[in-house]
């Protein structure tokens, strides 16, 4: 589907891509002890004695975490383990105190799985199946800070044991922006699911990126693997550097060597970090502090009456039961907040299916968003509550305001916070269909402007609009453009 | 009041309940004791202000009627468990000093049953061992000498050696042990006293500095089969904190002590027969089968067909885990930093080169060459596989028989010096204490008899899984009709 292709000397080259997402569970505590894991605290301020390593500490399985992964898998529709394993992966460095990270390699909790990705989000059939090879809980490591002191390094054990998915695509994208749409659309299913946060400047989120070429039919290229990568816009630029990188050694006649990467954000390019040969023997083994994990039935039964309907049900859903556009239904659902504060909307209204649901996308889309763009707001911390924009579109829809007029009122709420009846109230901006008033009013237009009115009745139709918009001007806006025009017509025959 | 310090730990509940003598009488009895016993090597710390903050406690108990289990017994606590705010060293330089500001779960279950402490005991550097040399504090000497007349020093057993030498002396009337492959029974053993290895699980690893996880167990060792009842009781129970933890009632295994033991089926197995070993062992396990079946036992041959391959298997499967469980020593946070120019990689080198004995520093790299890429499948994996086969055999013969009775090491106490350089001929002291490990199942030694130069040697019972009693019910049994009352005489 993707034509992504590198134009080498030598010709076409395909790009091969496989990701591993490291998302941090949300969870109180971490994986293995009870220490908190917020965002932010002081160092070393949520240490426990697991946690550092102490002599004779043990580790105990946080069910949350379990929960959490199992919830995951069945999100991305895959295979549940209802028997999975605790393995120890052992290296030194000092931000990892136990001096092995306790994963999951040989028996992971999630196994294969699959993701769809619409490269464009207007556009069904640019849909693309993205396959997972597995999830797997492990603990992060702690922190190093380099800057505290000339000669020594120092270490910040708050991240130290953290529970992290590591999420493991199969080598399915071909090009930049699939893995874009990738990592996407996996952040928007873990912040439905409530997961993870998908907060990549935290390091809630960040991606190892695997990357190989090869010319169109042939076998899988050496591949290489960067490191740490943390925003989408990285991801995609470290694709493309390194696959040209890689067209560029080839080409050259060189061979493509495996080897872990580091990406420079600053300079757009990676560089290289270890060859395989120095490559750890990590020596895995089954964890003997830990009991293999077995889920039960009422457990996997628990997972998935708790799961969220998922941004492409709720697409689908969006299109057929509200009657919105695929692009609408796209944007309102890609990310959770969003579509969580649409349907507060929608509920506020107290109205269902199309009838309501149309005007209700078109005004979040393009006013409430519109607004906040402006406001440099995200839409957790909107001025306006959803049941604050339902009163609005209920006042348009009676005929209380017109479109003009809810703009106006809508100015108004954003500044002072007020519900929209009490700024209608309060400053006498109700639409009016009186139709004496109405009258008048063009009597007066018509009678100020007598050649426009035989130019239009001599065949000049366009003029109307010129008869409209001085009719609403001299309403101060508030007249009900359908009465307006109703009228206009009787008046000028 | 002298003789306080030879009563059990039964007597001393049972005199301080009775107002025979006060729980501060007997600890300064065993205090001196301690003081007297210094050549022995056996306490690395004394704490005998523990013990009487303990005893005085007891003896402001007993006016109240508020006694607990343990009020008035003060014993000995192996340097593997960490004790709050008093050092903790697993017996090792990398730990010189460490004082842990937490207290392992065992431990304070023994201080909530109301014992005091007398002391940290010596033990093998991270209960690695099998004669009490490899600590970084010196051998413990065993209080046993040979009848000919010679005085070389002893070893009392390891990697529990100050713990078994303390007991033996009357240091203290009981002491906790550990027992990862043989490391209660084979001390208990060399110096005549009991010792029981509970079911794995039994007791909370929590606290307990790490040798082989799958394989580390506590237990107490006392100088009767009571004493290790009423100790085991205070020292087990479900603990949330260790996953690896049995969450199983603790039944009153002192309450329900017999030795009538009529009617159960005692296998022997034929596979612990084996070459090279002493003609007296055999002596004495055959008494102790006579004896079994004079208390009503029937007495069942067995076959355990993979016992000879126990051995390799545990000398894979623990030093493995002991090679990533000892990961964690590398001077960044606590114990002994090295100093090097090397960086990070200097540091970690200078820090372990320094803080490990030559025994640990074998071991971890046996357990990291058998984890390693390409030797993994070879070794721990098939290791694992084997330790499988172990337990099978055990389930098959468990069907048959109740209880297994075997001798506990295939020597008495050798010389210090005799095997320190020899880690194959050290080893082979384990070979019938690791298939009980491997398994995890109880089991206990108990003193039968003395050999040819008046040492003693010990028999072990191994049960089914979590049925500790019919152990320690088979156990006073044989103490019974061994009548073994021998001690050493005091030399130190």
């Amino acid at each position: 589907m993707s034509s992504y292709r590198i134009h080498g000397a030598t010709g076409e080259w395909e790009v091969v891509i496989g990701l591993e997402v490291h998302a941090q569970v949300v969870s109180n505590a971490k994986l293995f002890s009870g220490a908190a894991t917020e965002f932010g605290a002081e160092p070393n301020q949520q240490v426990s004695l697991v946690d550092a390593a102490m002599p004779g500490m043990l580790p105990v399985l946080n069910e949350e975490c379990v929960r959490q992964a199992v919830r995951t898998g069945m999100a991305l529709n895959a295979q549940i383990n209802a028997w999975s394993r605790f393995d120890r992966k052992n290296y030194f460095y000092p931000d990892l105190p136990q001096g092995y990270q306790i994963s999951q390699l040989y028996h992971p909790i999630v196994g294969e799985g699959v993701i769809e990705v619409l490269l464009d989000d207007k556009d069904e059939s640019t849909a693309k199946q993205i396959g997972i090879e597995r999830i797997h809980l492990e603990q992060d490591a702690g922190k190093m800070l380099h800057d505290q002191h000339p000669s020594y390094s120092y270490v910040d054990l708050n991240r130290s044991g953290v529970a992290l998915m590591e999420i493991v695509s199969k080598p399915d994208m071909r090009s930049p922006e699939e893995a874009g749409a990738y990592v996407r659309k996996l952040r928007s299913i873990l912040r439905y699911v409530g997961s993870c946060d998908g907060n990549m400047e935290q390091g809630s989120m960040r991606a190892d990126v695997n990357v190989s070429v090869r010319k169109p039919g042939q076998p899988f290229g050496t591949r290489t693997e960067t490191k740490n990568v943390n925003s989408v816009r990285f991801i995609m630029a470290a694709i493309e550097y390194e696959a040209n990188r890689q067209v560029e050694v080839l080409e050259e006649g060189g061979t493509v060597v495996q080897e872990t990467r580091l990406f420079d954000p600053d300079k757009g390019e990676t560089r290289s970090l270890r060859s395989k040969e120095e490559a750890h023997d990590y020596r895995y083994f089954p964890d003997p502090d830990l009991l293999p994990v077995e889920l039960s039935d009422a457990f996997l039964d628990e997972c998935r009456e708790t799961l969220p309907e998922l941004p492409d049900a709720k697409r689908h859903r969006y299109e057929q039961e509200l009657g919105l556009s695929a692009y609408n239904a796209s944007v309102l659902t890609a990310d959770v907040t969003t579509a969580r504060w649409f349907e507060e909307l929608l509920a506020a209204t107290g109205k269902a299916g199309p009838e309501i649901g149309k005007a209700a996308s078109n005004w979040v889309i393009s006013d409430l968003f519109g607004a906040l763009n402006r406001l440099g707001r995200d839409i957790t911390d909107s001025p306006v509550s959803p049941k604050q924009g339902a009163d609005l579109l209920g006042l348009v829809a009676d005929g209380t305001l017109s479109g003009t007029l809810a703009k106006q009122v809508f100015e108004i709420m954003l500044e002072t916070g007020q519900d929209p009846g009490r700024i209608v109230e309060e400053r006498g901006l109700k639409q009016t269909s009186d139709t004496g008033a109405i009258d008048k009013v063009i009597a007066e237009i018509m009678a100020a402007n007598e050649d426009k009115v035989a130019e239009y009745r001599g065949g000049k139709d366009k003029l109307f609009g010129f008869f409209v918009g001085q009719t609403m001007k001299a309403m101060a806006g508030k007249a009900n453009p359908q009465v307006v025009n109703e009228l206009l017509k009787k008046a000028l025959g | 009041m002298s003789n306080l310090t030879d009563l059990s730990i039964a007597a001393i509940r049972d005199g301080v309940r009775d107002g025979s003598f006060t729980a501060r009488e007997v600890a300064e009895g065993f205090i001196a004791n301690v003081e007297k016993g210094r050549s022995l090597n056996a306490y690395v710390v004394e704490t005998p202000e523990h013990a009487l903050a303990a005893a005085d406690a007891a003896d402001q108990a007993r006016t109240s009627d508020d006694l607990k289990p343990l009020s008035g017994v003060p014993i000995g606590m192996k340097d593997l468990f960490a004790t709050k705010g008093v050092q903790t060293t697993a017996g090792s330089n990398m730990l010189g000093g460490f004082k842990p500001v937490y207290e392992s779960t065992v431990s304070r279950k023994l201080w909530d049953a109301g014992a005091g402490m007398l002391g940290k005991l010596n033990m093998d550097e991270f209960a690695m061992g099998s004669s009490n040399e490899t600590s970084a504090y010196g051998p413990v000497i065993s209080p046993w000498r040979r009848n000919d007349g010679g005085n070389a020093p002893l070893a009392p057993g390891g990697s529990s050696g100050g713990s078994a030498s303390a007991v033996a002396a009357r240091l203290c009337p009981g002491a906790t042990g550990t027992d990862t492959g043989g490391s209660i029974r084979q001390p208990a053993a060399f110096v005549g006293i009991s010792g029981i290895k509970p079911t794995y699980g039994r007791c909370s690893r929590w606290g307990v500095v790490a040798f082989a996880s799958s394989l580390d167990q506590a237990g107490p060792m006392a100088r009767d089969v009571r004493d290790c009842a009423i100790m085991l009781e205070a020292m087990s129970g479900f603990d949330p904190k260790d996953s690896t933890s049995l969450d199983m009632p603790v039944p009153n295994w002192e309450a329900a002590l017999s030795s009538d033991i009529r009617g159960k089926r005692i296998g022997i197995p034929r596979e612990y027969r084996i070459d090279g070993i002493p003609e007296e062992i055999g002596r004495v396990w055959d008494e102790g089968i006579e004896r079994m079946r004079d208390a009503g036992a029937e007495i069942v041959e067995v076959s355990l067909p993979h016992t000879k391959y126990a051995l390799p298997t545990y000398y894979i499967i623990a030093p493995a885990e002991a090679s990533s469980n000892l990961a964690r020593y590398d001077g960044v946070r606590y114990g002994l930093r090295g100093t090097s120019d090397g960086g990070i990689d200097g540091m970690y080198q200078a820090t372990r080169h320094d803080g490990f004995g030559s025994e640990v520093k074998r071991r971890i790299m046996i357990g990291t060459y058998v984890l390693s890429a390409g030797f993994y499948d070879a070794y721990f994996n098939q290791a694992q596989k084997v330790r499988a086969l172990i337990a099978r055999d055990f389930e098959r013969v468990f069907n048959e028989v109740d209880l297994i009775l075997t001798p506990t090491a295939p020597s008495a106490a050798f010389a210090l010096g005799d095997k320190s350089s020899d880690p194959l001929a050290m080893y082979l002291n384990d070979v019938f204490a690791v298939p009980a490990s491997l398994a995890g199942l109880p089991a206990m030694s108990v003193p039968a008899g003395l050999d040819g130069q008046g040492l003693p040697l010990g028999l072990q019972l191994i049960g089914r899984p979590f049925d500790e009693q019919g152990v320690l019910n088979a156990g006073l049994a044989l103490e019974e009709r061994s009548g073994f009352t021998h001690r050493p005489k005091a030399w130190w």
